[in-house]
């Protein structure tokens, strides 16, 4: 049977993108931030998934205002970047796994979320920059199963809905019967905002607060409305829901293996945070 | 249907921007591709009437004005691909909107992780 190993929150702005393919991990504006997901990868060391579910927002590259998807499960055997517009560089395919995906799928619809399959299914900065940053270099051990929560139209789903999804997608997960290890990586946030006179908005007490309470209260979260996420965390904090969906698969309690907060980046306040549900192995194997 | 702005600053992007803004984000949209950004740069007149913009949004592709782009139901995603056509990165935009110089921009986001 699929065990998860656990789940990782982190952010995905471009520039980190960019600093990865120029080489800049090193420069004092980078080091910092870089160094902090070190932890992350010693514990996915141990932990060893075969699969990372990658819950993250499209920002434009797969899906436009014409057809706009809350919820976009990926089904492809690989998953290709393109060019965005703004100057990342184009990378490798990431390999899928479709049988994952349709079980995915079909349990999730059994549990009456309503989503949109995706054979083919480009994926953005906000997939690819996390892999990079948790292995870095050409080659990961991992397939993926991309989802796509929509930010961009609003209505969109509410946190409560999120994590919900989340949790559906935990019973999924474990429900499927092949022996593979599974993470489940969210993508985006902390809090940051691109747009309006409030361009630059960062809110280290509420983001604080979040990696606090999506530990051991993601109710207390899930109970923030939308609204209330863009006015405490900006218009692209909205972002933490993905966080939130993450938290869902994990099950009811978790152990914080390995956190970091570091503002900021680029306009954005940056963190990462790798949990592990209660009672999982690779933490005791390691001790 | 909620309110367009109750946030100060901070415009949300739903059904009415999302109707009226329809030909300017996929105008930006388009930019995912190279050609289009190049086409843009050579003719910017003839890509904006290519793609349907209104005057408001004509005009304001022209100023490279960021709110007046949001106010032409311009959506933050995809105008970032217009800005960074035009060689302006988040910083950039972030300063113009706020109404301060780029290094001023970047200093207060600095101040915000001290």
């Amino acid at each position: 049977m699929a065990v998860i190993v656990g789940g990782i929150g982190t952010s995905h702005v471009p520039a980190i993108g960019l600093a990865i393919a120029q080489g800049r991990q090193q420069e004092p504006y980078w080091k910092p931030f870089f160094d902090g997901y070190a932890g992350a990868r010693d514990w996915l060391a141990m932990a060893k998934p075969d699969v990372v579910v990658v819950l993250y927002n499209d920002h434009g590259l797969n899906f436009f205002l014409d057809k706009m998807p809350t919820f976009a499960v990926g089904a492809a055997s690989a998953y290709h970047t393109a060019d965005e517009g703004w100057g990342l560089p184009v990378v490798a395919p990431f390999p899928g796994d479709p049988d994952l995906s349709w079980s995915l799928i079909e349990s999730l619809a059994g549990e009456d979320f309503d989503l949109t399959t995706c054979q083919q299914m480009l994926v953005d900065h906000a997939f690819t920059i996390p892999l990079e940053l948790l292995w870095p270099g050409d080659q990961r051990p991992v397939k993926t199963v991309p989802i796509s929560i929509n930010t961009v139209q609003h209505p969109l789903p509410s946190p409560q809905r999120c994590l919900r999804l989340g949790q559906a997608i935990g019973r999924a997960i474990v429900a499927y019967p092949k022996d593979v290890r599974v993470l489940v990586l969210a993508t985006g946030g902390l809090s940051h905002q691109l747009e309006g006179e409030r361009a630059g908005f960062i809110n280290t007490a509420f983001d604080k607060l979040c990696m606090e309470r999506l530990v051991d209260d993601p109710e207390f979260l899930a109970h923030h409305s939308v609204r209330e996420f863009v006015a405490l965390a900006g218009s692209q904090g909205v972002e933490f829901l993905m966080w939130l969906a993450m938290r869902g698969a994990l099950g009811e309690q978790v152990h914080r293996v390995h956190g970091q907060y570091h503002v900021p980046i680029s306009n954005t306040a940056a963190g990462l945070l790798v949990l592990e549900p209660f009672g999982a192995r690779s933490t005791s194997a390691a001790a | 249907m909620p309110p367009e702005q109750d946030i100060p600053g901070t415009p949300i992007f739903g059904a009415a921007a999302a109707q009226r803004g329809y030909a300017l984000n996929r105008m930006c949209f388009s930019l995912n591709d190279a050609a289009n950004r190049a086409r843009l740069l050579a003719d910017e007149d003839g890509f904006c009437a290519e793609f349907g913009l209104n005057a408001e949004q004509r005009d304001a592709v022209r100023r490279r004005d960021v709110l007046a782009l949001l106010r032409a139901g311009g959506n933050a995603y995809y105008l970032c691909k217009l800005a960074g056509t035009f060689g302006l990165n988040v910083q950039d935009i972030g300063a113009q909107q706020t109404g301060v110089s780029v290094e001023a921009f970047k200093a207060k986001l600095l101040q915000a992780g001290a």
